[in-house]
């Protein structure tokens, strides 16, 4: 159960929900009833992401084989009753929300994958930077060209996800709303912004851990340790 | 003034508060909001050192005696400027008003800067506050907290007509920096509540007015340093950059500074405490200290002593036409650019 909740991920951070400890608790009765607590570094933390990670728990705790009934529930958010009460009846975000939501999330979803998309570019071609290639030297660069990492299948996930070319003959560095090739001359500008845009996912996500780790003594299901 | 190494420092929190956040101050029926809202900032707090963590009662009301001393006498401030905050929605006379701060600023002069803030939704009422509240504390900024919640609204933008209704009406009365704190407006939800784009559309139609936006937009710092490379009027206020990341996160602060040196650069970054969220002691002791921690920094811009006269003190005297001591200022060629430094921009822009 934990492994599928592990597939489920902070939009914003892209960091999975057990690995930054909001799971405070997952039990699965003999029966396959399961049941899941989450929980959020703040009260005020935004409804939307939050909800997301509501839904998403659900169906992934839904898919795992044998479960016959999956009961997930937000505890300690200012919005928690109206999250709770919406995914308990399927209903969309949208209808969870009533007036205050125009639309659903789709979009919102994928400005945060565009920005994954450019935060793992800076994790991937640092390390190239570092032995010395040049940035001329990666823009000429595929994905089969670099060698394999745990980053670089995030990096392709990423990608696949957005519909963008994710395959080993596919451009390295590609605009991540166009997916077109980023060009030699525009190259050094599109790594300062993927640096900082990794900066600032990692630096919140540092921040979401410390004010977790304030609002609760107990350390979530799945939780990992977090380097400073 | 804070002295080390022999070098002066003239210190402006430019973004600290005297808010009133007791239980006797909740609103019937909001206080889970009044109560999440204050418990929020205190768990900022703990990003802060051991030490200097208070206890639950001492940290919603603090007294007027501890701010002063915290602030000028063990906090080495020269002059503090109020940013008011009022969420009376969920705080009965509000958790942070004009009146509140200007009370304390009256008996203490010289210590303090009132600013004051509006309310696009307010209407004309809201309007006629302001501008008396403008006249009566001599305020030269404002600051707009974009995410109160206000008679069923969730939050406003200030590319919203209404919002230019008044911001036109600021610049009018002599108002010269707009401090925004982006917040998590709930309204639309189906959209980025902390995106800065109004921020952004703001700063380009009233290019008279300063728009120092806090925190440096977390959790949005990319898309703040995209737009503030790109509008000469835009400044970073760095409360909760040095108290939540200095002590808690060493390398997060490094490389979040490094950005903000490369892509808005020093004269354009203010410091300020976020008082009673933390005290400004430390945070001012830490920051002269600082550098880099190690070579894997060496591509973002450097700073020297120079750099953090101008964060912590001298920039901010400059947007807010503070006098500041000779023997305090700059050494060499003198003062911090003004706002349009093109060169600076240019370079953000085209690297």
């Amino acid at each position: 159960m934990l492994t599928a909740l592990a597939t489920v991920r902070d939009p914003e951070l892209d960091e999975p929900v057990t690995d930054l400890g909001f799971v405070s608790s997952c039990t699965v009765s003999d029966e396959g009833d399961v049941q899941v607590h989450l929980r959020l570094p703040t009260f005020f933390c935004a409804p939307n992401f939050a909800f997301l990670m509501v839904a998403d728990a659900y169906d992934a705790a839904s898919a795992v084989e044998g479960v016959r009934r999956t009961e997930v529930v937000l505890d300690d958010h200012f919005a928690s009753d109206a999250i709770n009460r919406g995914i308990a009846a399927r209903s969309g975000f949208a209808d969870s929300f009533g007036d205050l939501a125009a639309g659903e999330l789709d979009e919102l979803r994928a400005d945060f994958v565009r920005k994954a998309v450019l935060a793992g570019t800076d994790r991937v071609c640092r390390p190239l930077l570092a032995e010395g290639r040049t940035t001329d030297d990666l823009a000429l660069m595929t994905l089969g060209d670099v060698p394999p990492s745990a980053e670089l299948e995030r990096l392709r996930a990423r990608r696949a996800e957005l519909g963008l070319p994710a395959g080993d003959s596919s451009a390295l560095l590609v605009d991540a709303t166009t997916g077109e090739a980023v060009g030699v001359q525009a190259l050094p500008l599109h790594l300062r912004k993927a640096r900082l845009t990794r900066v600032n996912t990692e630096a919140n996500g540092s921040v979401c851990r410390g004010m977790l780790s304030h609002r609760y003594s107990t350390r979530g299901e799945g939780q990992l340790e977090e380097s400073r | 003034m804070y002295e080390k190494d022999g070098e002066k420092y003239f210190i402006v929190d430019s973004h600290m508060h005297f808010w009133d956040a007791s239980p006797e101050n909740w609103v019937k029926g909001a206080e889970n909001y009044a109560e999440g809202w204050i418990d929020c900032f205190q768990a900022y707090q703990g990003l802060g050192p051991p030490e200097t963590h208070q206890t639950k009662e001492a940290f919603r009301k603090v007294s007027e005696d501890q701010l002063m001393k915290e602030v000028f006498e063990d906090g080495y401030v020269d002059k503090a400027i109020f940013q008011p905050t009022y969420l009376k929605e969920w705080y009965a006379d509000g958790f942070n008003t004009t009146e509140r701060n200007g009370a304390l600023a009256e008996k203490h002069p010289d210590k303090f800067i009132v600013n004051t803030r509006f309310d696009p939704r307010d209407g004309d009422a809201g309007m006629k506050e302001f501008e008396d509240n403008v006249a009566k504390w001599g305020s030269k900024g404002v600051k707009l907290y974009t995410a109160e919640w206000n008679n069923g609204s969730r939050g406003y933008k200030l590319s919203d007509p209404e919002a230019y209704r008044f911001l036109a009406r600021a610049q009018e009365l002599g108002i010269k920096n707009i401090h925004v704190h982006k917040g998590p407006t709930i309204w639309p939800l189906d959209k980025d509540a902390f995106d800065v784009s109004d921020v952004d559309h703001a700063a380009t139609d009233f290019p008279e007015l300063n728009f120092i936006v806090e925190h440096v937009g977390l959790p949005r710092i990319e898309d703040f340093c995209f737009m503030a490379t790109q509008e000469p009027n835009v400044y970073a206020g760095l409360s909760v950059v040095i108290g939540g990341l200095m002590y808690a996160r060493p390398k997060f602060f490094a490389k979040v500074m490094g950005e903000l040196l490369f892509w808005v650069g020093e004269d354009k970054m203010t410091f300020g405490s976020d008082y009673n969220i933390w005290e400004p002691k430390w945070q001012i002791e830490g920051f002269v200290d600082w550098d880099y921690p190690d070579d894997t920094y060496s591509d973002y811009p450097r700073v020297n002593v120079d750099t953090k006269k101008k964060i912590l003190g001298l920039n901010a005297a400059k947007l807010y036409g503070i006098a500041v001591p000779v023997e305090l200022q700059l050494k060499g060629e003198g003062q911090p650019a003004a706002q349009d430094d093109a060169q600076l921009v240019e370079h953000g822009a085209n690297v």
